[in-house]
């Protein structure tokens, strides 16, 4: 469709034009009706009758120029404007959970979490990250003093970003749904929840600016140019073991010792203070697994039977949403002999439930799993983090 | 176990359409890993019941879009660090799939696994005949030791003829990565 500008000269004109409004067949829309000669006129014209009209108008001396030349590219212009805006105010004043965020963002959304639902969610500073960030856990608590509680944690390897988009989406979740679901509702009148979305701030911050692919800390190691120790091999269960590298360039270095990443010592030093801590559940990606230990040897946990039948009940309750298949089994069995790794240290700590995850997908995106996929894998993954944490509550010791 | 020979896996698998999840086709395959020479390839036969989807249209509009480019195809970052890829970009992204399992065979032990994680940069390498060719800089991700490997990769690609790659080599580190 074009719209036309019709200058008419003189008032024979004007009548020429007011007859050419009553041919409904042309089906033209006057946006500026003729009425005077010093007024233009303003007419939309459909594709169809574009030749007809301006034919009349040529052969009938009256001056016209074409004011848009196609008027559905400036609609689908316009309609996209509307989007990007619309887009804008909702990262403004809503967080918009179908994204990836910065870590500020992802800060802000914590504080926001906190505030909106004073009641049940506060946020704690468990300790510092080697280049001094905060690192914010969230506590989901009814109140009591003295609770049992589970821990679940994400983030520990940077470039997994489902895993910190997953665990606010998570923390959204906790927190609307309680007065709502049945289960999360009698879960928290019992035992408190300790959510640490980002367990490696410093990491995720490199993958935004500098490398998307990083997924160490970023520690200084003396006598070397490489940076960074892979903290899930840095805990102290199985430490310097197979599976781990001495070479502070590898993507799997141990580091100097056990603990010697501050980001895990703050977590180590958390969960023994607390002294009530029956579950710790930690998110990773990718290859859709569901893990319990043991990853620095290859012998069996001695709660076996009950930790692989939890995990079986949990990968089928992740299925059950949108199909999404996970295997269950111990680390050494399901991935590799890794030592050093977290949920062995938590076991032989005493914390029973230690479960690792690795989420979405198997390898087709790999870390760099589409934004429209976080809620689903969230979503999944709740459900699967439900049915440990009920199992949890349901079986205290 | 092999005596001298080395180690054989006879494998029961299923595979899985990527782009159609219900298009399964079973599978059987051996594999043998070969003693002493470990830069060798593993040795690998199969077998597939029925038959793979045919793509013979879509291959068509993917070669006569590239053909009738002006300038060679050039781009980076597929997919983008949130995930995203250009649909026009989403064949390339699957052809290198293609080409990076061949590397990954190529490279594979019984202690490695390999995915391809990005393209870093393809660039379209102009011909005079009926072939399209690529010169793929990706990023392998290994996953036993959790390395993310630069590697190049030649690859060659006609909706008749298939993939070839005709020429790869792994890149080294650059220092700060």
């Amino acid at each position: 469709h074009q719209v036309l500008r019709i200058k008419a000269s003189n008032e024979e004109q004007i009548e020429k034009l007011q007859l050419l409004e009553t041919l409904e067949h042309l089906q033209l829309d006057f946006w500026l009706n003729p009425s005077t000669p010093a007024q233009p006129v303003d007419v939309r014209v459909p594709f169809n009758s574009l030749q007809a009209v301006k034919v009349f108008l040529e052969s009938n001396n009256i001056e016209y120029s074409i004011m848009i030349e196609d008027l559905q590219v400036i609609l689908d212009e316009e309609k996209q404007d509307m989007a990007n805006s619309q887009q804008r105010e909702r990262s403004s004043s809503t967080f918009s959970y179908g994204s990836y965020h910065s870590l500020a963002s992802i800060y802000e959304e914590l504080d926001n979490l906190a505030y909106e639902h004073s009641s049940i969610v506060s946020k704690l500073k468990i300790g510092e990250s080697y280049e001094k960030q905060p690192l914010y856990v969230l506590k989901f608590s009814t109140g009591g003093t003295n609770r049992s509680a589970i821990w679940i944690d994400a983030g520990i390897h940077s470039r997994e970003w489902v895993t910190q988009a997953s665990a606010i989406w998570i923390a959204k979740k906790i927190a609307s749904d309680y007065g709502s679901d049945a289960s999360i509702t009698s879960l928290l009148e019992k035992m408190d929840v300790f959510l640490l979305a980002v367990t490696n701030p410093d990491g995720y911050e490199f993958t935004h600016t500098t490398n998307r692919m990083w997924r160490k800390t970023r520690s200084k190691t003396q006598g070397s140019l490489c940076v960074g120790v892979d903290p899930n091999r840095n805990w102290d269960a199985g430490f310097g073991g197979p599976g781990a590298s001495s070479n502070p360039c590898s993507d799997s270095y141990h580091g100097p010792s056990a603990n010697s990443e501050v980001e895990v010592k703050s977590i180590v030093d958390f969960i023994t203070n607390h002294g009530k801590i029956l579950a710790f559940l930690t998110l990773h990606s990718y290859s859709q697994l569901l893990m319990y230990p043991y990853g620095y040897k290859c012998t069996e946990p001695a709660d076996y039977e009950e930790l692989d039948t939890l995990g079986n009940a949990a990968a089928s309750s992740i299925y059950s949403l949108y199909g999404t298949t996970y295997k269950v089994g111990s680390i050494c069995s399901t991935i590799y002999q890794a030592s050093g790794g977290s949920i062995d240290w938590s076991y032989d700590y005493g914390i029973k439930y230690s479960f690792a995850l690795e989420l979405r997908d198997t390898g087709d995106y790999g870390f760099l799993l589409p934004a429209s996929q976080i809620i689903p894998t969230a979503e999944e993954t709740w459900l699967g983090l439900k049915t440990i944490m009920e199992h949890v509550r349901d079986n205290p010791y | 176990d092999i005596d001298n020979v080395g180690r054989k896996y006879h494998l029961k698998l299923v595979l899985e359409d990527i782009l159609e999840k219900d298009n399964i086709v079973n599978c059987t395959a051996e594999i043998l890993y070969h003693l002493g020479n470990k830069n060798a390839a593993p040795d690998v036969d199969f077998t597939i019941e029925g038959e793979l989807k045919n793509t013979d249209e879509q291959d068509n509009i993917f070669y006569n879009r590239i053909k009738s480019l002006k300038k060679e195809l050039v781009a980076q970052n597929i997919p983008d660090s949130h995930g995203n890829v250009p649909p026009e970009m989403e064949p390339i992204r699957l052809l290198a799939r293609v080409a990076a399992g061949y590397v990954a065979w190529q490279n594979s032990t019984e202690n490695t696994r390999y995915e391809l994680a990005q393209i870093k940069d393809v660039r379209q390498v102009k011909r005079s005949d009926d072939y399209l060719e690529f010169d793929y800089m990706v990023l392998l991700h290994e996953f036993v030791s959790q390395e993310i490997i630069p590697w190049q990769m030649r690859v060659l690609w006609h909706p008749q003829h298939g993939v070839k790659v005709t020429q790869n080599s792994r890149q080294p580190k650059p220092a700060e990565y």
